[in-house]
């Protein structure tokens, strides 16, 4: 569904991603998970158009979305869901919804809605709310609920977990693979790489802007090399 | 009676600068830059109008609406031409930019319609209102001004809150990036943006020219800066800031020329102006942002 081949990325002269290669399939959870800079949030940000790569290919559903704008990758229902949530915090929750599915036609908005304050009902009761009152983890709610309003075949979750109550982390972690079972592809990158590849079905562990080690997720957990650097022991 | 006059006055003429200063601040909020070109837009308008109205023979509402539509184009041209290129560069090399394309226009007016000055009837068909027995005169131009004023500010209330444009045009004025992952397209909103702040410099210039009819190349550069102060004033970025600054600033003019002096009241303009950046340096409506994380 999504093929990334030997991507580079520059900031000015600082080498950020150096030759990274890996594909996710349809229907797949796929992690990427690595260390504060290690290069996971710009590699999601240069598939969704927001940094053009030095050389390498991106491949969504076997066409090219190298170079195309921001704008028009969503709409080949690409979703981005960036770090820190980046909210519209002077738009209320109603509005940040709608936001979300700007890049949609013909939407039953109402019906899309409802769905969502389904899920999560807090954002129906907060629904006039400028989204800057919200708590934090209302907010990260929010920002999953305006991901799903994309209605993405293909949804790139950058740290949804950041700064959480762990009960909280846990309800999102539950959404996401909820989200999968209804078909919706997962790219989700993760500091909480234990969570991360408990529900993931397969991991690329990054350094440096680099891929150092892949698998499935099982096989990862085990490993003894990665157990020392992420996994708390 | 003579305050009430002049306090009159000096709502419409604050409808003028609140209008110019919309333009300002809706480029300011989603380009973040500052137009200073937009005041010359303003002599554009005025003169497309006068030309309209003078060597066609049009009726005045056709030659607002063809000064409109000239400016919309102008605004989309001077952006794409001088602004575009420069998305990335320093806000500085843009903001020179932006006052070379000021004298650029300024010139080009001199060079087509000359330095000497156009006396420009207004286009207002109305006659003066007559309250209190004639104690009170108010001028249709000041009623069409300030009720044109109170529509445009409707207007645009209901199409940044409520449309799809409108809302695509707050998600880029709080965050580029986030709104470009909504599927928003940055440019053209930036071109909307100008469109719409152009046709209503357009407007105002022709409201300005009903009020004060003397155009020449530099009739709107010293509205577009007081405009810009309006929009300083009232919170750059915030539309009703610009409403509530030009209107004040229009008040403030004209009772400081009334009671004061006429020399002084452009240096009691810009005095007020600093004294309320230093007490609420984001002006009277400027939003603080929290962020939470």
């Amino acid at each position: 569904m999504l093929n990334v081949t030997g991507i580079q990325v520059f900031y000015d002269n600082i080498h950020a991603i150096k030759d990274v290669s890996f594909h996710v399939d349809e229907g797949e959870i796929v992690t990427l998970i690595g260390a504060n800079g290690a290069g996971k949030s710009t590699i999601l940000k240069t598939i969704s158009g927001l940094i053009r790569p030095a050389a390498g290919k991106i491949e969504f559903l076997g066409h090219s979305i190298v170079n195309l704008s921001p704008h028009k990758i969503v709409r080949k229902r690409l979703a981005h869901c960036p770090e820190g949530r980046r909210l519209f915090l002077q738009m209320n929750v109603r509005e940040n919804l709608q936001m979300g599915a700007y890049s949609r036609e013909d939407v039953d908005m109402e019906a899309e809605l409802a769905a969502v304050y389904e899920r999560f009902p807090i954002l129906d009761e907060r629904r006039n709310q400028r989204a800057g009152s919200l708590s934090g983890g209302e907010q990260q709610m929010l920002a999953m609920g305006r991901a799903m309003m994309a209605k993405p075949l293909l949804l790139m979750l950058d740290e949804p977990s950041m700064g959480l109550a762990p009960i909280l982390v846990e309800q999102i972690f539950d959404l996401i693979v909820e989200l999968n079972d209804a078909g919706t592809t997962i790219l989700l990158v993760e500091q909480n790489a234990e969570m991360a590849l408990s529900i993931a079905d397969r991991g690329y562990v990054l350094e440096t802007g680099s891929v150092v080690t892949t698998g499935n997720c099982a096989d990862l957990l085990n490993d003894e090399r990665l157990k020392k650097a992420y996994l708390g022991g | 009676m003579d305050f009430l006059s002049y306090f009159i006055s000096g709502i419409s003429l604050g409808s003028i600068y609140a209008i110019i200063a919309l333009g300002y601040t809706m480029v300011y909020g989603i380009a973040k830059m500052l137009n200073f070109a937009h005041g010359d837009v303003i002599m554009v308008g005025g003169y497309m109008s006068f030309m309209a109205t003078t060597n066609f023979g049009w009726p005045p509402l056709l030659s607002v609406l063809f000064a409109m539509v000239v400016c919309t184009v102008l605004g989309i041209l001077i952006e794409q031409l001088a602004y575009k290129p420069l998305r990335a560069a320093p806000s500085l090399a843009v903001l020179i930019t932006a006052i070379g394309v000021s004298y650029f226009l300024q010139n080009a007016a001199l060079l087509i319609w000359s330095a000497n000055p156009k006396s420009f009837s207004s286009i207002v068909p109305f006659d003066s209102l007559r309250l209190f027995g004639g104690k009170l005169i108010i001028s249709g131009t000041t009623i069409v001004t300030i009720i044109v004023c109170i529509v445009i500010i409707s207007a645009l209330n209901t199409i940044v809150n409520k449309t799809k444009v409108g809302k695509a045009m707050r998600a880029v004025s709080e965050d580029k990036d986030a709104a470009q992952l909504m599927g928003v397209s940055v440019n053209k909103t930036i071109s909307i943006t100008f469109a719409i702040g152009s046709a209503l410099a357009a407007i105002a210039g022709v409201l300005l020219c009903s009020a004060y009819p003397i155009l020449m190349p530099t009739t709107g550069a010293m509205p577009g800066i007081k405009a810009f102060t309006a929009a300083v004033f009232g919170g750059i970025g915030s539309i009703p800031g610009a409403f509530l600054g030009g209107i004040l600033l229009g008040i403030i003019e004209i009772l400081g020329k009334a009671y004061v002096s006429t020399q002084l009241s452009d240096a009691i303009v810009f005095a007020v102006l600093i004294i309320i950046l230093l007490v609420k340096p984001t002006g009277l409506l400027g939003k603080k942002v929290l962020v939470k994380v």
